[in-house]
């Protein structure tokens, strides 16, 4: 049995030095001491990434293969999952080396360039929705034709949008890994005191969330799509695994028990799930149940959501050990790669997201385009990945240098 | 690893084979046939069959938004549809039906005119068409809800059948308008309440992945409209006698 946890306790030689010095200035959390990857994360990440971006195109062949149609999680939660994981992992070890003050600096560096990202990316929605408003004339559609009316008063819809308040579709994802990353330098130092504590209080926000019903309010009205109020859950509890406590639950995801529980809790989803795709099977689902889980609400990270995704977890860190072979061939490559450039490729997705819609909307063609699309996005996010990881390991002299400085938090915390 | 891609491999060929299996199954000369687990509800609509049977005139009452209508071609619209295919179906029956547009109403907007508008029109069938100004205007899907069930809810104590009808499907502007919230709310809605909703969403999904329409494409003008609206109303009518239980011989 592997933990997700391994690459901490796997000391090398060269670290062992900071790793006691660590241990002795924060007896609370074992801190990240190996510079290994883990490469499971990254090869989930990069999986998310994908999924993501099928997500956002319409409906195709691709879409039946995303996990969303076979249970409640979906890609978001594996991808705030393991952002919480490598931030807390590369972020985490800067605090105790470098101290809290630099460590806070690189986090808001890394807050500025997701929300430069993010406004990049409404500038590309802007230039798309406003060709479409002055092209697009179909008597079917005059009323959906009312989303362009926020194009009539620009001065406040542009504002609202620098301030995170106005985001189109698809572009919800990034104003949360803002928020949770502004918040990363507190929740660090509190990890730093106790993690259990953190995790508890964290689990605290999250019910007093569900029980006030606290929200973030969105423009022009509405709340945010992802409530930061809930899921911080999901975002601290990967900083927690990142900082010892998956190795110290490593016992409970290796008994059996756990093990059954989760297939079972899988199969009921995949069931519940199936029940939406295929009315006839409606009546599989007790009438009680219903009531008690509907709606399954993904603003505020409902609990069967939660509970979905830590099964998805369990399941995999068990059957896919962290020395699994399959890790370095090079089938994966494309993936793990992706997962390693993780806010580069994510705003390149929800751009190409934006360029598939626009070319099939242009070119009208049936499921083989809609396919192709889909394809090409993954193999354009794949190129880029590489172009990128070439960048950093190449092009960039400095970067071997840079590394040994041991200020690879960057490097590695292609952390969104 | 080799499993994996086996797995992947089935799956996709599932798929393959899934999503073809209609197009297949769709005969050239029929356009627009709707696949018949679109039109299957487990709810009925007793009211209607009561006045269908007992040779009362069925009063509809078609409450929706601006994608109810066609601009300037209302005769072409599915409300008018859906009455022609009435009429043809039920032909003993006399079939009377209005529309009220509430163009640029939220679900909460409209709910709160149900009341009255039973009151003056007194009809045996409301067919609510709802959803797209709320996801337009991303309305709280908390508040859509709730909105929805006190709308149905006064409906059925004002003693009528009611239809939900919800948001067209729209592939032009689905990167910039999330329906997916409602569409969800709106199904569970009316499972819960046990309305008949009529998914004009997949249907029209189908239609678009069948080939049947155009749906992403700009060229096509008021024709394409047209076209669309006339089958929305052929199929809402299968629906409305299907779900009424009303067998060949009330239809004579």
């Amino acid at each position: 049995m592997t933990s997700i946890a391994d690459p901490i306790s796997g000391t090398q030689l060269a670290d062992a030095k900071d790793a006691s010095a660590a241990v002795a200035a924060a007896p609370a959390i074992t801190m990240p001491t190996t510079s290994e990857r883990e490469l499971r994360l990254d090869l989930f990440r990069g999986l998310a990434l994908w999924l993501i971006f099928i997500d956002h195109l319409p409906t195709n062949i691709l879409t039946w293969l995303t996990i969303r149609n076979y249970g409640f999680s979906d890609a978001t939660e594996i991808f705030i999952f393991i952002s919480g994981y490598t931030a807390a992992f590369v972020y985490g070890r800067a605090m105790l080396q470098a101290g809290f003050v630099v460590a806070t600096a690189r986090i808001l560096r890394r807050v500025w360039q997701i929300y430069v990202a993010h406004v990049f990316l409404f500038t590309i929605f802007l230039a798309e929705i406003s060709y479409v408003a002055t092209r697009f004339e179909n008597p079917l559609y005059t009323e959906e034709m009312g989303i362009m009316d926020f194009l009539k008063q620009p001065d406040v819809t542009i504002v609202q949008a620098l301030l995170l308040r106005f985001r189109p579709v698809n572009m919800d994802v990034l104003p949360l890994y803002i928020v949770l990353m502004l918040f990363l330098p507190l929740i660090l130092w509190l990890m730093k005191w106790r993690t259990d504590v953190t995790l508890a209080l964290s689990a605290g926000l999250y019910v007093l969330t569900w029980h006030f019903d606290l929200y973030l309010s969105a423009y022009p009205n509405g709340v945010w799509a992802f409530n930061p109020f809930a899921w911080q859950l999901l975002f601290v509890f990967g900083a927690w695994c990142a900082l010892g406590g998956a190795r110290r639950m490593s016992r409970i995801l290796a008994s059996p028990i756990t093990l059954w529980i989760c297939i079972a809790y899988l199969f009921a989803a995949f069931l519940v799930t199936l029940s939406w795709y295929l009315p006839q099977l409606g009546h599989i689902v007790p009438r009680r149940i219903e009531q008690w889980m509907y709606p399954i609400n993904k603003t505020d990270l409902d609990v069967l959501r939660f509970a979905h995704f830590l099964a998805l977890a369990a399941i995999t860190v068990r059957v896919l050990p962290r020395d699994w072979p399959g890790l370095k061939s090079p089938w994966l490559r494309p993936l793990i790669l992706c997962g390693q450039h993780s806010l580069e490729i994510f705003c390149l997705g929800v751009f190409l997201a934006f360029a598939g819609h626009f070319i099939l909307a242009e070119v009208s063609g049936g499921a083989g385009i809609h396919f192709l699309v889909s394809v090409t996005g993954i193999v354009i996010m794949c190129a880029m990945a590489w172009v990128i990881s070439w960048y950093k390991h190449s092009a960039d002299k400095g970067a071997a240098r840079y590394k040994s400085a041991g200020g690879n938090a960057d490097l590695a915390g292609g952390a969104v | 690893m080799k499993s994996g891609l086996w797995t992947m491999l089935g799956l996709t060929l599932l798929a393959v084979y899934l999503s073809a299996a209609p197009a297949r199954a769709g005969d050239p000369e029929q356009i627009c046939d709707v696949p018949a687990n679109l039109l299957a509800t487990e709810s009925s609509l007793r009211k209607v069959a009561e006045a269908v049977r007992s040779g009362q005139p069925l009063n509809v009452l078609v409450v929706g938004s601006r994608s109810s209508t066609i601009p300037s071609s209302e005769a072409s619209a599915y409300p008018a549809k859906l009455q022609a295919a009435l009429k043809e179906s039920l032909p003993s029956t006399t079939v009377n039906l209005s529309v009220e547009l509430q163009g640029a109403k939220t679900t909460a907007d409209t709910a709160d005119t149900l009341v009255k508008l039973v009151e003056a029109k007194r009809p045996t069938l409301v067919i609510w068409q709802t959803g797209t100004v709320d996801a337009i205007r991303a309305t709280d899907p908390d508040d859509f809800r709730s909105a929805l069930d006190a709308g149905i809810g006064a409906l059925q104590q004002a003693g009528t059948d009611v239809v939900l009808v919800n948001l067209q499907y729209s592939p032009r502007t689905e990167s910039m308008i999330s329906g997916s919230p409602y569409l969800d709310n709106m199904r569970v809605s009316a499972h819960e309440h046990d309305v008949p909703l009529f998914d004009r969403f997949a249907i029209m999904h189908h239609w678009n992945d069948a080939g049947d329409f155009d749906l992403f494409s700009s060229a096509h003008g008021v024709e394409l409209a047209k076209r669309v609206h006339a089958c929305l109303g052929r199929a809402l009518s299968k629906f409305v006698i299907d779900a009424a239980h009303l067998g060949p011989a009330q239809q004579n």
